[in-house]
């Protein structure tokens, strides 16, 4: 079936199947930060925005994103390395498997919420898993990439 | 993950309904549960065309498409202008927003999961259902009923007339299904309330007053699992029950 969006700005068409994820979709396109960590919707890693709201690509399918606009790490590479940065200074990451999603994440929230609380950043970010840290060094990023960018927005 | 061999976005309702009639098809709502399941199907049925993806106001009614999301059902201007915070609370703890994003109040409902957030805080609203063949009935019935190949096109909730809802939750851990979930409203004549995550299905209790709503939750059965034992999950239906009629009181916090 045909399937035309919008990747990263560029609009596309291509033939898929019926029962394609967008997360599949995404990898076999060259998106490959886009990963997927857990066959029940709960690990967050496949985070990707839709419209641009972040949604788990493991659970829509591709042709859900017809003539819509899908946003990767791929297409934030900029704003992704500024976030990456303070992640890297707070010794935030272990195996780092767990970031595209989480950065995906991060970046929807900063632009979702109005200097936010740490209740409120926990709350955003609860659906992305880390499985190696306590989430205490993304934490501290998160605050002072927030603070240095001057609150959210 | 499923498989399937045709995508359809439904023209209408009818159209959506009369593919639903074949075992073989299914109703796509955000798709986050059937996801699960590693079924084979023939049609999926995506009812994304059919502007049902809208929370409106209607006379004393607010109106949920089955599409709306539970993150639209979390941050409804609208719903909050009437009810407060009692929908945030029954949806934020649903996994991750990103989640919310996607599952739909429709699926939700429609899956009648005895776990289920979004149908025990409807519960004790008044809400009725609307299906594309049944029509509109009570979700009282409707949560009751066996599954069936209708399909739910919107959700009908009364605005309070007694006051707002309260709703409670026990997780063993942040993003995980809830162990006890609980909501009581206040009616003409007395108290409704809804327990889930017991056994089965959510149900309704009614009752004149907190004690009545208490003695009736104490002679339901609950379940023994790997989250909780039925004796912890029956304390916690009076604890959350105890603490839901508190606030419905005197906005007084447990
Ligand atoms: C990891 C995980 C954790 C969860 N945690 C919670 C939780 O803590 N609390 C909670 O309340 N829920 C929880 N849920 C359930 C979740 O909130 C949704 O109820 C569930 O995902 C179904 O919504 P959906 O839109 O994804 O439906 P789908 O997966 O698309 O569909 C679910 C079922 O409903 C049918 N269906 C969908 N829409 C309609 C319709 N309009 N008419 C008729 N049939 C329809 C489908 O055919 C399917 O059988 C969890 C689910 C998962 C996967
Ligand atoms: S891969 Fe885990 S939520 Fe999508
Ligand atoms: S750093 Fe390893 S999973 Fe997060």
């Amino acid at each position: 079936m045909k399937l035309t969006l919008t990747l990263n700005g560029v609009r596309r068409t291509d033939e898929v199947a019926a029962d394609t994820t967008l997360f599949s979709y995404l990898r076999d396109r060259g998106c490959l930060s886009v990963k997927c960590g857990c066959e029940t919707s709960n690990c967050g890693l496949c985070t990707v925005w839709l419209e641009g709201k972040p949604v788990l690509s493991c659970s829509v399918p591709a042709l859900r994103a017809q003539g819509k606009s899908v946003t990767t790490l791929e297409g934030l590479q900029e704003e992704a390395a500024q976030f990456g940065a303070y992640l890297a200074d707070e010794g935030a990451e272990q195996c780092g498997y767990c970031s595209p999603g989480f950065v995906m994440n991060v970046l929807s929230m900063v632009r979702e919420l109005d200097n936010p609380t740490d209740e409120e950043i926990k709350e955003y970010l609860a659906g992305n898993l880390c499985r190696c840290t306590g989430y205490q060094g993304q934490l501290r990023a998160i605050r002072r990439y927030l603070q240095e960018k001057g609150g959210a927005k | 993950m499923y498989t399937a061999r045709n995508y359809v976005v439904a023209a209408s309702p009818e159209e959506a309904w009369e593919l639903n009639q074949k075992k073989a098809n299914a109703i796509l709502g955000g798709g986050c549960w059937l996801r699960l399941g590693r079924r084979r199907y023939d049609t999926l049925i995506d009812l994304s065309g059919l502007s049902l993806d809208e929370i409106r106001l209607e006379g004393d009614t607010i109106s949920l498409g089955a599409m709306v999301t539970l993150r639209q059902v979390e941050t409804s201007p609208l719903l909050r202008e009437s009810f407060g915070d009692y929908f945030s609370r029954c949806t934020r703890h649903i996994v991750g927003v990103q989640f919310r994003n996607c599952a739909t109040v429709g699926g939700s409902v429609a899956a009648r999961f005895g776990f289920s957030d979004p149908v025990t805080a409807l519960l004790p609203l008044g809400c009725q259902v609307e299906l594309v063949k049944a029509g509109r009935i009570p979700l009282e019935q409707y949560a009751a009923m066996p599954y069936d190949r209708d399909v739910l096109t919107h959700i009908h909730i009364p605005l309070p007339k007694y006051g707002r809802p309260v709703y409670e939750s026990v997780r063993n851990t942040q993003t995980d299904l809830p162990v006890l979930t609980c909501a009581v409203a206040r009616e003409e004549n007395g108290l409704a309330a809804a327990l889930g995550g017991r056994s089965g299905r959510p149900s309704l209790l009614r009752g004149a007053d907190r004690d009545g709503l208490v003695e009736q939750a104490m002679k339901l059965s609950y379940v023994d699992n790997l989250r909780a034992g039925a004796d912890y999950r029956r304390h916690l239906a009076k604890v959350l029950l105890n603490r839901a009629c508190a606030q419905l009181e005197g906005g007084e916090q447990l």
